[in-house]
């Protein structure tokens, strides 16, 4: 734990020094409300997903669908509009369908024991294909502006994205379901020891299960804020997503392996990617170095974590 | 049973979050387009020197808008405007968003976009000119209300036109012709067809018979097999006009490997890179598109003009646009840039895209 503490006290050390330098460089206009707004918009999608994946990615488990759920409930979203359903019942609708479709990559894990890397892996092209069956290559986008506005516009008299406010509240929610609860304790339990975790009494099975249905379910709901954010309901709405929330959770410091991280480094994990990517690009980066800037963090991501870890270990062994 | 718990918990809080009154595709109603321009043109006024203008193209490393930035480019060193290329790896509907919203933080003057889904950045887009940027699409029109003019490259007429004027230039004004369009159901093919049927009723193309309208797809290997299947149909035939580019290179390709060559004429849209050994060779004489310098050139001068007040955007507002001459804007706020560039023998060799 004093480890792990201490890795998040580095990405917070690091924020701190991309939004100083950030803020130089920029004559004071990356902390400016309007590009904080911008930024905030940029990692919404993110920063919702990150919260159940880190609980999947603790219990030892991944999941790479979320994106394609997100793109799937995108397209659902623009199937149903057309089709005159209410807004009202097509979003708690999409919800579920992303829900459904956490509890079909769970199922396979769970009741056929297969690995969860190669389930998702399917279900990534399953769920991409279904949504481009939904809605073809066509894009729906005749939305009312006042559901538009929810992802365009700030709360008033603010400079904060509403998907940040919507992030927020699951935050806790997750917060309180990963660190205060009992059912986080065997979230933590599961992903440092199964076998273990299964012998203490631990449901191992329905407690994955359900990890599984709130990542679908919770990637709908950023389908939905994807659709409105840009107007456009489209199956390939968040393509390659996937791997953006996967390296942000790394980067959070919740080991690949299972069993370690916490929800805070998490967040600081996103805010550091997406903070970063939003100064380079209002430096003028150019797109490569703009790629390579990203792949080498999602490289840092996974090694920086278990660098210090094993620091910390060595330490303690040699007193 | 906490599992259950915290499963209602986080998903009913969702569905609280995001439920609120009854809104169908009906009810929503429609929502009003087109652009309000409050402040009035002056004509007169003189371009502003120093003007930051950031050109968006739908992805950057692609040889078509590598040649639209340098006409940008050309024509912000021609007017003393800082023109700033920028823009993401990959054309997906959503990727420029970030770039449109970091132009607005930038403060720049004026925004040049070929949008890559003309919805996805229209929220953004409105935004920005909401902060005071000017923006002008061109190649690739996002939603009118959302972009103050839209440079089109050259109108269904012209394109349609001038294709049917080449291939009779080249089989001498009479015999058999065919053409080689893209998909059954394209939009635009399919425009551009109906006008040259027109164009062959006129009397002065009396010679020229159309005898069969081929489809390709789009594919280069599909394109190649029609080409064959036509010349093998019609032993008479003439000419071949293709309006797509893939179908010109595919139909290309096949005359000059084969004992049509030099007998079976073709032109068509087509781009420099792809058709400059069978001009070499003699396979094709002429063959056309715009010219995408003068795309961005254009672009950056509209852009230019209404950053300064020359215009807003109205139709019948006029403006310069340096070498190019003087351009007035039509209706929905559309700028034609003119009538496609003919590429032959004796220019290929300027053009590299």
């Amino acid at each position: 734990m004093r480890n792990l503490l201490r890795w998040e006290t580095a990405l917070v050390f690091l924020l701190i020094v991309v939004a100083l330098t950030g803020q130089v460089s920029t004559d004071g206009s990356f902390l400016s409300g309007g590009n904080l707004f911008y930024l905030g918009l940029d990692i919404g999608e993110i920063a919702l997903i990150a919260l159940p994946l880190t609980l999947v990615i603790v219990a030892g488990e991944i999941d790479l669908s979320v994106a394609s759920v997100l793109g799937l409930s995108s397209a659902l979203i623009g199937w149903l509009w057309n089709a005159g359903w209410p807004l009202e019942t097509i979003l708690p609708t999409v919800v579920v369908a992303g829900a459904l479709c956490g509890a079909f990559n769970g199922l396979l894990i769970t009741r056929l024991g297969l690995p969860s890397l190669a389930v998702t892996i399917g279900t990534l092209a399953l769920y991409r294909g279904l949504a481009l069956v939904v809605l073809g290559d066509t894009a729906v986008a005749d939305f009312p502006a006042s559901y538009t506005a929810f992802g365009t516009t700030p709360v008033p008299g603010t400079n904060i994205p509403y998907p940040i406010v919507l992030a927020a509240v699951l935050a806790v929610l997750f917060g309180i379901a990963l660190h205060a609860s009992s059912f986080g304790r065997s979230v933590y339990a599961i992903g440092a020891n199964e076998e273990g975790a299964r012998f203490s009494g631990i449901r191992v099975k329905r407690i994955k299960l359900t990890l599984f249905v709130l990542a679908g379910a919770v990637a709908a709901i950023a389908g939905i804020v994807y659709t409105f954010r840009f107007s456009s309901a489209r199956a390939d709405n968040g393509v390659g997503l996937e791997l953006a929330v996967v390296a942000a959770v790394l980067l959070g410091g919740v080991s690949i392996f299972g069993g370690k991280g916490s929800l805070f480094g998490v967040l600081a994990g996103v805010l550091l990617l997406g903070g970063l990517r939003n100064l380079l690009i209002l430096q003028d980066t150019s797109t490569e170095v703009l790629t390579i800037v990203t792949g080498l963090l999602l490289l840092v991501s996974v090694l920086a974590p278990s660098v210090t870890r094993r620091v910390g270990s060595l330490r303690k062994a040699t007193p | 049973m906490n599992t259950r718990l915290v499963l209602a918990l986080v998903v009913s809080g969702a569905v609280a979050l995001t439920a609120c009154g009854g809104t169908t595709k009906d009810s929503a109603g429609q929502q009003t387009g087109g652009a309000t321009n409050a402040a009035k043109a002056d004509p007169n006024a003189a371009l502003k020197e120093g003007l930051k203008i950031t050109f968006l193209p739908k992805q950057v490393n692609n040889p078509y808008f590598t040649v639209a930035q340098k006409g940008a480019e050309s024509a912000g060193t021609a007017i003393k405007a800082e023109v700033k290329a920028t823009g993401p790896s990959d054309a997906a509907a959503s990727s420029q968003v970030t770039y449109i919203n970091t132009a607005a933080q930038q403060k720049q003057d004026a925004l040049v976009i070929s949008a890559n889904d003309a919805n996805a950045v229209a929220p953004a887009l409105k935004s920005a000119r909401g902060q005071g940027l000017k923006v002008v699409t061109f190649d690739s029109d996002a939603a009118p209300d959302a972009r103050d003019v839209f440079i089109n490259q050259a109108t269904s007429q012209e394109i349609a036109a001038g294709q049917v004027k080449l291939i009779s230039q080249a089989i001498g004004g009479s015999g058999e012709i065919a053409i080689l369009s893209a998909t059954p159901n394209a939009t635009n093919q399919n425009a551009w067809i109906e006008v040259m049927k027109a164009e062959l009723a006129k009397p002065e193309y009396s010679g020229l018979k159309l005898v069969e309208t081929a489809y390709g797809n789009d594919e280069d290997q599909t394109s190649f097999q029609k080409t064959q299947g036509l010349l093998q149909a019609h032993p008479n035939l003439k000419g071949i006009v293709s309006p797509t580019t893939v179908g010109v290179a595919a139909a290309a390709r096949y005359l000059s490997s084969s004992e049509y060559k030099g007998k079976v004429q073709l032109t068509g849209l087509g781009t420099p890179n792809q058709m400059r050994k069978f001009v070499q060779d003699g396979t094709v004489k002429d063959f056309m598109l715009w010219d995408p310098s003068k795309l961005g050139h254009l672009a950056a001068y509209a852009a230019a003009a209404l950053a300064s007040g020359q215009i807003t955007g109205a139709q019948g507002e006029k403006f310069k646009a340096g070498d190019l001459g003087e351009y007035t804007i039509g209706a929905k706020g559309e700028i034609v840039l003119g009538p496609p560039t003919v590429f032959n023998k004796d220019n290929i060799e300027k053009f590299d895209f």
